[in-house]
């Protein structure tokens, strides 16, 4: 391949990238500008908030326990050669409450909720059911992507906090049988050096989370062509591209966060 | 009679693939009228612009009285209730059971309907393409001629006055197609519908149209009754209606 070919490949790769970029703001400008504008879907919004939170809670409340059992007994030997164990509770919480349950959560959460998101927008655009609705004098914006990015921007941090319970449990059932350590006194190890800005941060970022996870599984899903290929398509990119930004905003928040610490 | 739609010097093309180019149609109250083509040639094309599911890079598209491509989105949307739309593959909302994929468009946009009212609007639309049983079933349990019904019914729930037929028959037993012809001539019939059938299936041409429009290198070349049309020595009329013959016989 000459260097001109490759140049022009390396540019219409840009275009490419600028095209979708403005498409992608375009579609989150659609979005606000239909949450906005009234006749809102409630009953669609509360069925989409139940098979989000009904869909992730056993692989959450799994995955919770075992990120709070594991981090603890692996943070264990190192506190154990300082002789300071008794931190162990107070900085596994930090940990979780900070970072672990937020970004557990919308990690599953894009695998599960947004592919399905963005398989189900997709095969609804390539079979016309969304031309139909169209047709039909029904707004498939106001139906199928504002109760869903609402869904998962409102069903996400509930989720979060659900699976940092599940996380402090692993915790308390590591920390006990080592120790012999009573829940209230537990509870206050953990809880002490927990601010108020650190619960703060951690539902700002699901809440971040879970809006990236709906609006990009909406808008991979609502352009997907080429029918059952594009579907695929569609489902894998929308992991790809909510695990990409969702590890982006991570770094940014905690910039963010630790200049008010 | 009124014309109730008009279509003058439409062109639409998809990149450099000119699809139509300068086509004129109209379309007389309470007739139904057939697009005739190959596939490819931009019958789909032609009802999505009417519908304003697509737009149309130059020319008129006048439905009722009202140029489509000038409406603001409201006034489009007014203008597609009283538009019915058949899609090729029925487009049934796959999470829905035929109950609720009827009732979606009623209660969307007739405020103030009681469950009483939609449940006779949803009964009396099965009933008339005989599918009462199938209220309570996914689409996913259906076949493809239910399918086709079922996509039919969600229409007329809105009691349109225009019908836009995107091949009806398509992919369907020959049984079906007639059952389908039939379906299509009572909702002329019981709804006083003007239709615009898209088909490159001759019987179902001939079974439904008041007239037929073939479609050819992207505009209307051949109108006029199926008789007047088919008995043109024209050789890519001939090749058409020898070709389609000769293939239902070999089926």
């Amino acid at each position: 391949m000459g260097s001109h070919s490759r140049k022009n490949l390396f540019s219409e790769k840009i275009d490419d990238w600028l095209i979708g970029f403005k498409d992608g703001a375009d579609f989150l400008l659609l979005f606000f500008k239909e949450t906005l504008s009234g006749n809102f879907e409630f009953k669609e919004f509360v069925n989409q908030c139940y098979r989000i939170g009904n869909s992730s809670l056993t692989l959450i409340s799994l995955t919770g326990f075992v990120t709070g059992f594991v981090f603890t007994k692996q943070s264990r030997p190192s506190l154990e050669s300082f002789g300071a164990t008794s931190w162990l509770p107070s900085l596994v919480t930090i940990a979780i409450i900070r970072a672990l349950a937020p970004l557990v959560t919308s990690l599953i959460c894009a695998g599960k909720v947004g592919s399905s998101i963005g398989a189900e927008l997709g095969s609804m655009k390539v079979t016309e059911q969304v031309d139909a609705m169209e047709v039909s004098a029904v707004n498939p914006i106001k139906f199928l992507v504002v109760t869903r990015v609402l869904a998962t921007t409102i069903t996400i941090p509930i989720l979060s906090f659900y699976c940092a319970l599940m996380a402090m449990i692993g915790v308390f059932l590591n920390v006990t049988t080592n120790e012999d350590t009573s829940l209230p006194a537990f509870l206050e190890q953990a809880f002490n050096s927990i601010i108020f800005l650190d619960m703060w941060t951690a539902v700002i970022k699901a809440v971040a989370y879970g809006f990236t996870i709906g609006i990009v599984g909406c808008y991979k899903g609502y352009n997907a062509s080429n029918g059952t290929l594009g579907v695929g398509k569609a489902a894998n990119s929308s992991v790809v591209l909510s695990m990409f930004l969702i590890f982006i905003e991570e770094v940014f928040i905690v910039q963010v966060t630790n200049w008010f610490r | 009679m009124n014309k109730v739609i008009e279509i003058e010097h439409l062109y639409k093309s998809f990149g450099d693939r000119k699809v139509l180019i300068d086509a004129d149609l109209e379309v007389y109250e309470g007739e139904n009228m057939v697009v005739l083509g190959r596939s490819g040639t931009g019958k789909s094309v032609l009802i999505k612009i009417i519908a304003g599911l697509l737009t149309a890079d130059k020319g008129s598209v006048k439905v009722l009285g009202q140029e489509v491509t000038q409406l603001q989105k409201k006034e489009l949307n007014e203008l597609r209730l009283k538009i019915g739309f058949s899609f090729q593959n029925s487009a049934l909302y796959d999470s829905m059971t035929v109950r609720e994929n009827l009732e979606f468009p009623l209660v969307r946009n007739v405020r103030n309907m009681s469950r009483g009212e939609i449940n006779k609007a949803v009964h009396k639309v099965l009933d008339s393409v005989s599918l009462l049983k199938s209220i309570n079933q996914m689409p996913a349990e259906l076949s493809g001629g239910q399918k086709k019904r079922i996509g039919i019914a969600r229409t007329l729930i809105m009691n349109p006055k225009i019908m836009l037929y995107d091949e009806p028959t398509a992919g369907l037993d020959p049984i079906t197609c007639i059952e389908i012809n039939q379906l299509i001539n009572e909702v002329k019939e019981n709804y006083n519908t003007s239709s615009i059938i898209i088909t490159h299936d001759l019987t179902c041409a001939k079974e439904t149209g008041d007239r037929v429009a073939v479609l050819y290198e992207g505009n209307f070349k051949f109108q006029g009754t199926f008789d007047e049309v088919f008995k043109n020595p024209d050789p890519r009329i001939k090749n058409f209606y020898d070709y389609n013959f000769i293939e239902n016989q070999k089926k």
